[in-house]
């Protein structure tokens, strides 16, 4: 029973959260932009008290509970491990107790502080295990969701329906594909040999929980006297923590699963508040034995059902480069419809900032990397294709901001109602109006109007501050060639005036990001 | 013999100038015409096509003409080229089924239309058809260059002799361009030359400017002797352009000169009309095609020698054949009616535009006609509202954004135009593009704003 609540409520919480990856459209993150918001690390880098105190209480009552439910990385892991014992019915007891290896769980978790504290923001980035999951949701699985969408979206064209529409697939940066590639490696493998492994070695998130479910309320509780030591408990024990000879478990590395509960016949294992004593308890350890005189392979069926829904991401990534490839000959015909006598446009390449521009709602640049996951969420939200994480490598996947593919328009918020880590603050449409994140510097030397003399006034006719006028380029000559000049005081760097302008492949207008945001 | 040729024509030209109230322009069946007119509005699928006979020299012109502007394209490695086994097709079938008229110009697509014509066209024997191309002289209009560009056509076509020779879209830049072009750099002397000669059989131009203009080239008539003239003449334009077509059609017809028409449908704008008015259309003949209107209207006058219709499937070259084998020409009522529904259509605010592609290639990369095709297609249906309290408004604003990425690349929207004005001078119909564009590109914004 505990077990399938369990497994019911991991199941919710990543099916929503791969979703929030996945979806492009904005529905999602309004009704489950919770479930980010809950995460652990980004909560406390965010200063985010009510999660902070909420998931610590959850602990304080029920132990590592948020491993099992919340974290999506430890779900994705939970699935991997119960793969490998669906296709081999003897690897679901290949585990054995182990000892807790404190130095690198400690020296882990240490290592992060530092890297906080010194401000070394991709660092703690990298460590945080939703940020890992992010990316990898990011990289792997939100392509195949939008080459599937595309599909549908090809389909509707075709029979005039506006259900569906066509979202650019782009590769987004090549750092942060090969870290979320090496990750994905990790948790497929890790999981794969030892269970819970990544999660009490490597994750400062489950080191920090382990702190507290130490001394939680509830727990994994051995009858001594029920027991018979037949060890099946610890054999099956994804964070080997059940020591089933001296009856002992390490709850700072339970992460309150419930498995054990199941597998053992004797009903000598419960998840109560004191096992001994008490009506209450008594009850819950009723409820327990109740759970536990079901056959062990019903277990195993209540396990298959929603683990496999879990692994769904997977499969649905098969099935669509499946249909994907079958459907490439329709999408070249497709393009066919294209007239003729285009001129041919060259890819824009962005321009080197001196200063990243980072999105409104951030504050500054330190404080965005003090508080940023790099997870991606925003990344994959933005609906303008102009976050991106950056290469550099002290905010190495950490979003910034970029205009070959569009701009910020002003009245969107959305990477700042998604941010979960605090990182990009909650800013109305009126404010991120006056908000100054970067300036428009002109490059004379790249302008056609400049350098070719053709009448253009792309930048000033769409610049939505009226940030740029055009003056003459010979102010003392006759009237001719116009050239523009930003009025640095009102513009707010959104960057418009480089996604239109016409120099290609680098615009020669572009913005500097500011390194403190400013009201204007 | 080209000389002899030439006197016999204007022996012919005298006798019809005296016989000044004589239908000089004749159907080739009149008989089946007329057995026509009695008909109920049921299909005559084996009639012949109807045929108009040249006033000057007797050519038995077919009332469909072939436009050459619109030839179906595909996508080779990335770029355009023209589907020449389609087009053999169309052009076997139009053939087949009596189309004798072909136009063209140096400057059709990409300027590959005269050799894909010629291409298709040179399976069949050469007097089986007439051929007009044009002198596309707009960018440089220096005598040598201008006389390259005829002489180019020549060897294009794969010819000795064009029968239909243009002087390509006068109107834009006026009288002074008109003389530009063709006058101070003594080309309009060449050509009547070569028209003596018998390289040119017959000598006009195509207008697109205002009534001074014309009235200017009417002026010109004594010196020059326009064989034809072709113009824009359909049933909006008819009442509603400036000057009317009604206007430049009786001010031929005065003269004995042959009108050669185009945008009869307005580049498919009058067949992509409104739901209503498709309607409107629908229940007065209800088993004929919206088009069929268009191209009965412009067929109907009797001194319209040819009807030019672009046709890029093989669907409207069908329909279009048989709303001329033969052509039953519109009564008084049908007139009046299709008067009517102009009245109507005039009060969509659409953009003219015809999509002939003269704007393109836009230096920056613009889909000028699929921005401004997008925008008319919305408003024909009723899709463009910037009143965000309407309840139709979320489902409006989602079928014009959705469609509008899929009519046209990111890149290539309207956004990207920098107002250079490059594309302004070519437009035939002068619509002031990046104004135009502009004003699209604003009602996007609102519409992306309205969130």
């Amino acid at each position: 029973m505990l077990k399938k609540i369990r497994v019911s409520l991991a199941f919710v919480f990543f099916t929503g959260l791969t979703l929030l990856f996945l979806d492009f459209t904005g529905t999602v993150s309004a009704w489950l932009g919770w479930m980010a918001k809950a995460q652990f690390l980004p909560a406390i880098l965010g200063l985010n008290l009510t999660a902070v105190l909420i998931v610590l209480a959850l602990t304080l009552l029920f132990g590592r509970v948020y491993c099992s439910i919340i974290c999506p990385l430890g779900v994705f892991q939970d699935g991997v491990s119960w793969l490998r014992s669906r296709i081999r019915k003897k690897a679901r007891f290949r585990f054995r107790a182990k000892r807790e290896c404190k130095p690198v769980r400690y020296g882990m978790l240490a290592l992060v502080i530092a890297a906080f504290i010194a401000g070394f923001g991709s660092l703690v980035a990298l460590a945080d295990p939703y940020g890992a999951f992010g990316r990898i949701a990011s990289n792997f699985f939100a392509p195949l969701w939008q080459w599937g969408n595309n599909l549908l979206a090809m389909a509707a064209e075709h029979f005039g329906s506006y259900a569906f529409y066509s979202r650019e697939v782009w590769f987004k940066g090549l750092p942060t594909f090969l870290l979320a590639a090496a990750w994905l490696v990790l948790v497929v493998v890790m999981p794969w040999v030892g269970g819970r492994d990544y999660c009490n070695s490597i994750c400062p998130v489950g080191t920090v929980l382990g702190m507290f479910s130490r001394f939680s309320l509830f727990k994994v509780r051995i009858d001594g006297s029920a027991c018979n030591g037949c060890g099946l408990c610890e054999k099956q024990c994804k964070s080997s923590c059940i020591d089933s000879k001296g009856h002992k478990i390490d709850y700072s590395r339970c992460v309150a699963c419930m498995n054990c509960i199941g597998t053992c016949s004797k009903g000598a294992i419960s998840f109560s508040a004191q096992c001994a004593s008490g009506n209450a308890s008594k009850d819950v350890c009723k409820d327990a034995s109740k759970g536990a005189e079901a056959p062990s392979e019903d277990a195993g069926c209540e396990a298959s059902k929603p683990e496999g829904k879990a692994d769904d991401p997977g499969r649905r990534a098969f099935v669509t480069s499946a249909v994907l490839l079958a459907g490439a000959a329709s999408a070249s015909a497709q393009e066919m419809k294209l007239d003729g006598g285009l001129a041919e446009i060259k890819k824009k390449r962005s321009p080197e900032r001196k200063t990243p521009v980072k999105p409104a709602g951030s504050h500054s640049v330190r404080q965005f990397g003090k508080r940023c996951t790099g997870c991606q969420l925003c990344v994959m939200e933005c609906p303008n294709n102009v976050l991106r994480p950056s290469s550099d490598l002290k905010t190495l996947m950490q979003p910034e901001m970029s205009f070959e593919r569009g701009y910020c328009r002003t009245e969107c918020t959305k990477c700042s109602e998604i941010c979960p880590a605090g990182a990009i603050e909650r800013v109305s449409v009126e404010e991120k109006s006056s908000i100054k994140v970067g300036t428009a510097v002109v490059d004379l030397s790249l302008c056609l109007a400049h350098e070719e003399g053709i009448s253009c006034n792309a930048c000033a006719s769409k610049c939505p501050a009226a940030a740029i006028k055009r003056v003459p380029k010979n102010p003392d000559g006759e009237k001719g060639v116009m050239i523009p000049v930003v009025l640095e005081e009102k513009c707010i760097g959104c960057g418009k005036c480089e996604y239109v302008c016409p120099a290609r492949p680098v615009s020669a207008i572009h913005i500097e990001g500011v390194s403190v945001h400013s009201e204007i | 013999m080209d000389m002899k040729r030439h006197i016999d024509r204007r022996d012919f030209l005298k006798t019809s100038a005296t016989a000044a109230a004589a239908a000089t322009v004749a159907a080739c069946a009149p008989g089946k015409v007329r057995e026509l007119l009695s008909d109920d509005g049921s299909r005559d699928d084996s009639g012949e096509m109807t045929c108009r006979t040249d006033p000057r020299t007797g050519a038995k012109v077919s009332l469909l003409g072939y436009g050459c502007m619109r030839w179906p394209m595909t996508e080779e490695d990335g770029k355009s080229e023209i589907d020449q086994e389609k087009v053999n097709e169309l052009v076997d079938y139009a053939i087949e089924h009596g189309v004798n008229y072909f136009d063209t110009a140096p400057v059709y697509i990409q300027g590959k239309s005269e050799s894909a014509t010629a291409e298709a066209l040179s399976r069949h024997p050469r007097e089986s058809y007439y051929i007009a191309t044009k002198l596309s002289n707009f960018s440089n209009y220096t005598r040598e260059n201008s006389i390259l560009m005829y002489r180019k056509s020549l060897e294009n076509l794969r010819t000795d002799h064009i029968d239909y020779y243009l002087l390509h879209a006068i109107g834009n830049g006026g009288i002074d361009l008109y003389k530009k072009r063709f006058v101070d750099n003594g080309m309009i002397d060449f050509l009547m030359k070569e028209r003596e000669e018998g390289r040119i059989r017959h000598l006009g131009f195509s207008f697109h400017g205002n009534k001074e203009t014309f009235d200017y080239l009417m002026e010109q008539h004594e010196a020059i002797h326009w064989d034809f003239v072709q113009i824009q003449y359909n049933w909006v334009d008819a009442k509603h352009a400036n000057p009317t077509a009604g206007y430049l059609y009786d001010e031929l017809a005065k003269r004995e000169i042959p009108s050669v028409i185009m945008e009869p449908l307005l580049g498919g704008r009058l067949s992509k009309v409104p739901e209503h008015i498709a309607t409107r259309l629908k229940e007065k003949a209800p088993s004929s095609s919206v088009a069929s209107w268009a191209f009965r209207f412009a067929g109907t006058p009797e001194k319209v020698l040819t009807v030019l219709s672009g046709m890029t499937y093989m669907e409207h070259l069908e329909d279009n054949i048989r709303t001329y084998s033969p052509l039953k020409p519109l009564d008084d009522g049908e007139i009046k009616y299709l008067s009517e529904t102009s009245d109507l259509l005039k009060k969509y605010p659409t953009v003219p535009c015809n999509d002939c592609k003269y704007c393109m290639p836009c230096p920056y990369g613009l889909d000028i006609p699929a921005i401004l095709l997008h925008y008319n297609k919305c408003v024909n249906e009723g899709l463009v509202s910037a009143d965000t309290s309407d309840p139709a408004y979320r489902k409006a604003r989602r079928a014009y954004l959705i469609g509008y990425n899929r009519a046209v690349p990111r890149e290539r929207q309207a956004e990207r135009c920098i107002n250079c004005n490059e594309c302004v001078s070519h437009c035939p119909q002068k619509i002031r593009i990046p104004h135009e564009l502009s004003k699209i590109n604003n009602y996007i914004e609102e519409l992306k704003k309205g969130l």
